[in-house]
């Protein structure tokens, strides 16, 4: 990684564990999503054990999309998007460093956490790794899908409920596939490498398409 | 005669004008025709009885709600590949047109699953993609919505219904994943009994005169969309002549 990438990341990095300590809300509200969906359907602990990859995964896209709108519009209202955008590097490439920090500083938190929670719902070892390793597999995926709906977004002073509803639709399949190897895990005739490894050619298709598709809406939104 | 001599709206709306009425009659033919078929001409289903003729407007709705995605899609390159004027207008105002296809064959489609599956709703793959693609619609119509300037909305959008085109693929394939992973045994199939030709004729017809419709609605949404234009630059033209410090201002803060 080239330097300018690397401070770049580190700035990133810096600015969104520090200011407003997002990562530490991320995980909070992570926690809340776990803890309300008990008093929904029940203290069933069965049936928290086999519901419970899709809660662990839901909440993890529920995180994510709450974090989402921070990651271009800080640097949208302090001008450092435009410098970005006049700076002469590749702007695909600065999305990605960005989303890459802004995972670091959210995505990765709720993966750490992901044990934790599982215990909650009284899901087994084997299980909470699988489901850990999922996660740790898909909200890159998360991440870089939902930075396209930041980058349509930024312009809009309350772009965060919009950002959500365009964003949903698009990280389905990391869901479904988030889901059923996390499921599959538990459940042993499916097998558990077949959705994993969709899941992973899911989050690389994710870091092509996500990257070009928000410097393209960026370019436009700064122009 | 290239796309591009119609780039000038005014020359557009003069082609609209002309091919128009038409198009409308052709489409009132077809559908008096297609309707006629489908009510009498058709024959009842020896299993569905009536039932069956809510297949004559299901099924064209469910085409064209993907056939004008895929107009948004060709028009959204169009506005990012080409930059054609009318591009934006187009893909713009196919958006309503074509979340109300799909909303049209979700209803008619629960209408028909009442009678036949027992239910309005299955989390059948079909039905599952097709309620992804209404919320795809609305998504993109709220973000027209939202932007003030339709030049930067209309590529917004257009990047979006980009990538939404990559993903229906991914998506309408992941969910058949999904289905046939947890309930393999009843999956609720809707291609019954190859189809005969008393019931294809009628349906081949109404489903011309769905388009027929489409590409009238179509064109007078895009005749409308450069109306309203027009009448947003002559009233910001306006307002710039009877304030003209205010005026700039404001078009200083919208961009």
């Amino acid at each position: 990684m080239s330097s300018w990438a690397m401070v770049l990341f580190q700035r990133d990095l810096r600015l969104s564990v520090r200011i407003g300590g997002s990562a530490m809300v991320g995980v909070l509200f992570f926690l809340a999503v776990v803890t309300v969906i008990p008093f929904g359907v029940g203290p069933d602990l069965n049936l928290l054990a086999r519901i419970g990859p899709a809660i662990l995964w839901i909440g993890a896209l529920l995180a994510t999309l709450l974090g989402l709108d921070r990651l271009f519009q800080a640097d949208r209202e302090d001008g450092t998007l435009d410098l970005m955008l006049m700076a002469g590097r590749p702007l695909e490439l600065v999305v990605l460093i960005k989303c890459l920090a802004h995972w670091v500083a959210t995505g990765l938190p709720l993966v750490v956490a992901a044990p934790l929670l599982s215990i909650f719902l009284n899901i087994d070892p084997v299980a909470m790794g699988a489901i850990t390793l999922t996660l740790l597999v898909g909200t890159p995926a998360l991440t870089l899908i939902g930075a396209i709906g930041a980058s349509l977004t930024v312009s809009l002073r309350r772009g965060g409920l919009l950002l959500a509803v365009l964003v949903v639709p698009l990280a389905i399949p990391v869901l479904i596939f988030g889901v059923s190897a996390a499921d599959a895990a538990i459940h042993d005739p499916v097998p558990f490498m077949t959705p994993f490894l969709i899941l992973c050619s899911l989050s690389l298709i994710a870091a092509v398409i996500g990257p070009i598709a928000a410097a393209l809406a960026l370019r436009f939104a700064g122009d | 005669m290239s796309i591009w001599d119609y780039a000038n709206p005014t020359r557009f709306l003069r082609l609209v004008q002309i091919v128009l009425p038409w198009l409308i009659g052709l489409c009132v033919l077809a559908f008096a025709a297609g309707l006629y078929m489908s009510f009498f001409v058709a024959p009842e289903d020896y299993q569905q009885g009536d039932t069956v003729r809510i297949m004559f407007i299901h099924v064209p709705a469910a085409w064209l709600a993907m056939m004008c995605y895929s107009i948004m899609a060709m028009s959204s390159l169009g506005t990012l590949v080409w930059k054609h004027p009318l591009a934006d207008v187009s893909a713009k105002s196919a958006a309503p047109i074509g979340a109300a296809f799909t909303f049209m064959s979700l209803v008619t489609g629960s209408l028909w699953g009442k009678p036949m599956w027992g239910t309005y709703w299955v989390w059948d793959a079909r039905l599952t993609s097709v309620l992804v693609l209404l919320i795809m619609y609305l998504g993109l119509m709220t973000l027209w919505r939202t932007m003030d300037d339709p030049i930067k909305a209309g590529k917004a959008a257009a990047v979006l219904t980009l990538v939404g085109a990559l993903n229906l693929p991914v998506i309408k394939f992941s969910v058949d994943w999904w289905n046939t992973l947890h309930q393999p045994a009843s999956v609720v199939r809707m291609d019954g009994p190859t189809i005969h030709p008393d019931i294809l004729w009628p349906l081949v017809i109404m489903a011309i005169a769905f388009t027929l419709l489409f590409f009238v609605l179509h064109l007078m949404a895009m005749r409308n969309e450069i109306m309203r234009r027009r009448v947003r630059a002559l009233r910001q033209r306006a307002a710039s002549v009877s304030f003209p410090s205010t005026a700039t201002a404001s078009t200083q803060a919208a961009e």
